[in-house]
């Protein structure tokens, strides 16, 4: 009874408390396999970089048409592009490297957001709407959230193999197939994608977190790839949880809360982890190895 | 006292006018005030009329606690002959922006004479600086700003005078209407949740009870448990109506109204007034919004 009190009876009570579980998950089915990825790929920071590019995008959807789920996400998602494109084109082109022209990039588009958003004046709840409330999803935005995380899904089952092997030989692809670019390209537009979805429930930097915490964790469990993508969907979906339940009992903010269970997570893989933790290299044996 | 500080620096500066003055009085510039946000401002134009120019620091629908400076509004406040504040830790920034400005300009605190209320957040007690929002303490405003002016130009004593009592006797029929209004709206459905509880001086002048699911500050984010509580409380306690206000994320009101079936009231202005083309472009329509949303929502 107690047990159910703590655990089920938020989630049975409240109506809001179901949603922001539900796009929890949705947010870390997506997500995480999304970071695994950027994390094989050495891109890490890209996911930052790319969540501060599509904010001038959405406040342009805000300014535009309020506070309206379509305009946001359509400004985000070409924000995201024309940023991900643009530092694809640069990198190819000139003598900069993909990160330092992201790096570029990303830095003027979030510049010409902060300076539209202050044309309008009211520079307020911009805040509130980009670092959206993850206990105030309506049923748009949840539809967006599993809409995106099933588009995602199924992209990253068609894209698998091409993707795996660009991701840890792209020479070798490149020597057998044409697939290259375009797998690139549209794994990075999935990036922007759940992004855009995550700052919709948990804002711009909370969703950027969902997506690289449960991933970098899973890579300390275990070395197999399939398994990592099922524990980081499954870590995403803890840290959910425990970050909603949390915040039901203790009366702390909702998103952040979800965040910090997710880098709870993280650090008990980092001491525990079996494929890559700080025990492991205690153990007899291991140093010989190496 | 500070007060009798502040009356001295009045009149020195008054009088330091009053010499400089006749030189360009055949050309009779604007006194140039600088209002912290949206509601002195219009109080100031009330008062000053024609014979001043109001440069308003947080624009309509802007949100006061959060505001950030611009370089404009340093520029403003260096050129300001007076400089309109409310004070009660409403514009903590104020004071900063004022050093570095390096206005001289006198700063009249409007809530000067108001009885203060508390407001209790999660234990932390502290001044409720809202206190426009009773039109009682309005009058007082608009009396501690016709003296202001009076010090910063005594030649326009006369007009700040008429000006300040017509807008005076606009007030003291706006406040019987408001009355008269609430009156009709039964005291046991006089309860309303609004995302920001900045109605503590009208809920004490008019016996409304406002319940906010955020804090005093629109800094905070609200957690599962406040959200849940307030659900729990509306069920409870039959809260007819949730507001939106002009300053938070209206998501969380919705949701909150889905979840426990009151109804969702229309905008109430609180901190700012609308852009002039809203119904809330003044402070007596702001009041006059207000009460008419209120009234609306909480009828049978």
């Amino acid at each position: 009874m107690q047990l159910h009190d703590l655990l089920i009876a938020p989630f049975a009570d409240f109506a809001f408390m179901r949603r922001a579980l539900a796009g929890a998950i949705a947010l870390a089915i997506a997500g995480p396999p999304l970071g695994l990825f950027l994390i094989l790929r050495r891109m890490a920071l890209t996911g930052d970089a790319m969540a501060h590019a599509i904010l001038p995008g959405a406040a342009l959807g805000y300014l535009a048409a309020g506070l309206s789920l379509g305009p946001m996400t359509i400004g985000g998602l070409a924000a995201g592009v024309i940023v991900a494109a643009g530092s694809g084109v640069v990198a190819r082109t000139t003598v900069l490297r993909e990160d330092a022209s992201l790096a570029a990039f990303y830095l003027i588009s979030l510049a010409l957001g902060v300076t539209i958003v202050s044309l309008r004046g009211s520079n307020i709840d911009l805040l509130h709407v980009l670092f959206g409330s993850v206990l105030a999803l309506d049923d748009a935005t949840l539809i967006l959230l599993a809409a995106i995380a099933s588009v995602t899904l199924v992209a990253l089952a068609a894209l698998y193999r091409p993707l795996v092997i660009e991701t840890v030989d792209a020479s070798f692809l490149a020597s057998v197939s044409k697939s290259g670019g375009p797998v690139q390209i549209i794994f990075l537009a999935l990036v922007v994608l759940n992004l855009v979805g995550g700052f919709q429930a948990l804002g711009t930097l909370l969703a950027v977190g969902m997506m690289m915490l449960p991933a970098a964790s899973a890579m300390l469990i275990t070395a197999d790839m399939t398994a990592m993508i099922g524990i980081a969907a499954a870590q995403g979906m803890l840290a959910g949880y425990a970050g909603l339940v949390i915040s039901f009992h203790a009366g702390l903010p909702s998103g952040p809360l979800i965040i910090l269970m997710a880098g709870l997570l993280y650090l008990l893989a980092l001491v525990f982890g079996p494929a890559g933790g700080l025990l492991r290299r205690f153990k007899p044996g291991q140093h010989l190895e190496g | 006292m500070a007060h009798r500080g502040y009356v001295i620096t009045y009149i020195i500066i008054a009088l330091s006018l009053a010499r400089g003055l006749p030189a360009h009085a055949q050309t009779p510039a604007k006194l140039p005030v600088v209002a912290t946000f949206s509601i002195l401002a219009d109080f100031a134009l009330n008062v000053g009329g024609d014979r001043i120019n109001v440069a308003t620091l947080v624009g309509p629908d802007g949100d006061t606690h959060v505001y950030q400076p611009k370089p404009d509004d340093a520029k403003e406040l260096g050129a300001a002959q007076l400089i309109v504040v409310n004070g009660l830790g409403l514009e903590g920034w104020i004071d900063r922006l004022i050093r570095a400005s390096g206005a001289k300009a006198p700063v009249i605190v409007a809530t000067k004479g108001i009885n203060p209320q508390q407001m209790n957040e999660e234990g932390r007690i502290g001044l409720d600086p809202h206190a426009w929002q009773s039109i009682a303490n309005a009058k007082v405003y608009v009396v501690n700003i016709r003296d202001g002016l009076i010090a910063a130009d005594p030649a326009g004593e006369a007009a700040y005078r008429a000006n300040a009592d017509n807008y005076l006797g606009k007030l003291d029929a706006l406040e019987a209407d408001v009355k008269r209004d609430i009156a009709k709206i039964p005291p046991e459905r006089r309860q309303i949740i609004t995302t920001h509880d900045a109605f503590g001086y009208f809920g004490t002048a008019y016996g409304f009870r406002f319940i906010a699911p955020e804090g005093i500050s629109t800094e905070t984010e609200a957690s599962a448990r406040d959200v849940a509580k307030i659900i729990r409380q509306i069920k409870a306690q039959n809260i007819p109506a949730v507001f939106l206000e002009n300053v938070t994320d209206p998501r969380l009101v919705r949701r909150i109204a889905a979840e426990s079936g009151a109804r969702v009231g229309g905008t109430l202005y609180s901190d700012a007034l609308s852009p002039s083309d809203g119904p809330a472009s003044t402070y007596i329509d702001m009041m006059r919004n207000n009460v008419r949303e209120l009234a609306a929502a909480l009828a049978k």
